[in-house]
């Protein structure tokens, strides 16, 4: 029973930052771009957060400053994207580039002195049920608010009119703009609210999860993230779940053993690149119901006609 | 004074070759402003960055050392590029061929024999060529995006790596370190002198740009191929078939990948670890978009940000200052060269009247 606590709790808390990461980015995408940069701003608000926290102000701040940087980050690619019409694939891959390295100057004076982790909430009675407590009621509070996040974007998304101008511009720029809808301002906002996502993955990882800085510790996260978003064929729910899968992969690594698994470590820390290449592969075949709900206009350059 | 964005009537073929040099100097005078707020003189970092490192013969020769991998991978990638074409996955094919490479090297029976090199040439391309084509046969067949899966795949190779040289292929006299054995010495490129560390896999580089140029300017598949990546719907109108451009775009960059990692470990490296490559395969994709996807440009280009890692290490030893400015050069680097290439396109002219409450 123990081990299965151990691997239930171990997998929610590891789809954490893929939730954050990869929900950002739908909205990103539902409004017809796409950025290949997850995986600089995941490092930039991860080395932030860490920055932040090691500057002895509270964690909340340091949440909040790692989420900040990942906007920040966000509109290096957004300039290049919406204003001068770049090459959205290209764009994307130079956030990549420069937030590890600007993630890597800002880490170098930590070296790997562990942080004061993001702790676990107790709440009161739900947390003492036993087996139901620490399966439901046992997680710091951003495992929480990742639930509220994708709550609130599934709600925007499909019920509000907002949501619905999103998707519309990911369909149709030039006929949302027709109407008269500003379109590259909404795509800069949906660009800076997936950085401030992605940023906050990122923190997830270095607050909570790890919690230290290490040089390149999202070890792909961003990308899996990514590859999410087209497993989810663009929806909420799937984001959700397609996370809890890649979450069970990186808990089998750590509790392979108590598993009896007796592979080598590298093999199983090797199974969700794996599995993301499977689960890609599945999906594309599956081409109709991935058209359904691609968004149209994803990746192409729009320039408002004058 | 406000300016508005005008669409030039043709390209400007101006800006198509000062882009690459806009971009240097944006990024000099941006790095500058960075290192005097790192409290350090922009100028005197400049020149101990880009400057100092190529005042040594050695400095000339590393500088070529690492300008090689760059350049031969850059090749590879642009030809995929130029075809839409996603090969993001450079780096795994890298470690793929030097792993692949270093295998015969270490095995063969006859280590003194003089095939050993060109075996070791042909097993590096081959690795590098299947990693690719994992991605290819995926995107040709199943249209499964080839970003993703080339990058899953790099993680595996590094994964890879690592799991060989920490177990079966430790070296048993290597006082544990996670490293194999050297390689025999008929596994290493000649030395053109002794003194320096530049090899002649130098000249592999050379023959690649040739017949990279060759390709892509002279050849007939290589022109359908630009063809496919610029305008998709002529293409098929034209009946080239979009398949074959994934499986050479992938094949190519990935076998000259896999040399360029066999050519490190038959090299500088001389044997594997842990970590074999500072990230060549991702630096070549900046050499390639830096020199416009031209065999000419790639050399410049692999130069240039070859420069940026000698630099990198300069300045770290020299000033302290941390090596990973250079993934932040690199960075900025793409960027500047990405907005700039804007204005082949487009240009900035005062506007007319400017407007009330800015939105239009």
């Amino acid at each position: 029973m123990d081990l299965f606590i151990a691997i239930f709790t171990g997998t929610i808390i590891a789809a954490t930052p893929l939730i954050f990461a990869a929900l950002g980015e739908l909205v990103v995408e539902k409004s017809g771009v796409l950025n290949l940069g997850i995986e600089g701003m995941m490092l930039v608000g991860a080395a932030v957060g860490v920055w932040v926290s090691y500057a002895g102000l509270p964690m909340p701040l340091a949440i909040m400053s790692a989420a900040a940087a990942g906007a920040l980050a966000s509109l290096l690619f957004g300039v290049l994207a919406l204003t001068f019409l770049t090459n959205q694939y290209a764009a994307g891959l130079s956030l990549t580039i420069f937030g590890t390295g600007v993630s890597a100057v800002i880490g170098k004076g930590f070296g790997s002195a562990p942080i004061d982790a993001l702790i676990p909430l107790e709440i009161p009675f739900l947390t003492e049920i036993p087996v139901i407590g620490p399966l439901f009621f046992n997680y710091d509070p951003l495992v929480y608010f990742s639930f509220i996040m994708f709550g609130l974007i599934s709600w925007f998304l499909y019920k509000t009119k907002a949501g619905l101008v999103v998707r519309t511009i990911g369909e149709s720029p030039e006929s949302s703009h027709a109407i008269g809808y500003p379109v590259i301002k909404i795509r800069y906002l949906a660009v800076m609210f997936g950085g401030a996502m992605a940023g906050l993955g990122g923190a997830y990882l270095s607050l909570a999860y790890t919690p230290l800085w290490v040089e390149n510790m999202t070890a792909g996260k961003g990308w899996i993230s990514l590859a999410l978003v087209v497993f989810a064929a663009w929806r909420p729910a799937r984001i959700l779940f397609g996370a809890w899968l890649f979450g069970s992969m990186t808990i089998l690594q750590l509790q392979g053993q108590a598993l009896g698994i007796s592979l080598p470590s590298e093999v199983l820390s090797s199974l969700p690149y794996i599995a993301t290449i499977v689960v890609l592969v599945v999906i594309s075949k599956n081409w109709q119901f991935l058209a359904l709900n691609f968004p149209t206009s994803l990746a192409k350059p729009f320039r408002p006609a004058e | 004074m406000r300016f508005q964005i005008e669409r030039r009537a043709e390209p400007s073929s101006f800006m198509r070759f000062g882009a690459p040099v806009y971009a240097t100097f944006s990024t000099l005078v941006v790095s500058s402003i960075m290192f005097a707020l790192l409290g350090h003189n922009p100028a005197d970092t400049l020149f101990a960055f880009f400057i100092t490192p190529l005042m040594t013969i050695n400095g000339i020769s590393e500088w070529l050392l690492k300008a090689s991998p760059l350049i031969l991978i850059g090749c590879g990638l642009a030809i995929g590029f130029r075809a839409n074409v996603w090969n993001i996955g450079a780096e795994g094919q890298l470690v793929i061929g030097a792993v692949c490479a270093s295998g015969v090297g270490l095995f063969y029976p006859a280590p003194e024999s003089t095939l050993l090199l060109p075996l070791m040439v042909i097993a590096g391309m081959a690795g590098g060529m299947v990693w690719a084509a994992i991605p290819a046969f995926l995107r040709a067949r199943m249209n499964t995006n080839e970003i993703l899966v080339t990058l899953m795949m790099t993680y595996i190779a590094t994964l890879l790596l690592s799991l060989l040289v920490h177990g079966p292929w430790r070296d048993p006299d290597g006082y544990n370190y996670p490293q194999t054995a050297l390689l025999p010495d008929a596994a290493m490129f000649e030395l053109f002198d002794p003194m320096y560390r530049l090899n002649t896999s130098i000249l592999i580089t050379v023959v690649a740009v040739f017949a990279m140029w060759f390709f892509t300017e002279r050849s007939f598949f290589g022109y359908k191929m630009s063809v496919g990546g610029a305008a998709p719907l002529a293409a098929r109108y034209a009946g080239f078939k979009q398949s074959r451009s994934i499986w050479v775009g992938l094949l190519i960059s990935g076998g000259l990948a896999g040399i360029a990692g066999m050519a490190e470990a038959a090299g500088p490296l001389g044997q594997l670890s842990a970590q074999i490559s500072p990230g060549y395969g991702f630096a070549a994709i900046i050499v390639a978009f830096i020199g416009r996807l031209h065999a000419v440009g790639i050399v410049l280009g692999g130069l240039l940000l070859s420069l940026l890692y000698l630099g990198g290490e300069a300045v770290q030893l020299s000033l302290g200052l941390p090596s990973a400015l250079t993934s932040i050069f690199q960075g900025m680097l793409l960027f500047f060269l990405l907005a700039s290439d804007f204005l082949i396109f487009y240009r900035f002219t005062p506007s007319p009247k400017p407007t009330k409450g800015g939105v239009t």
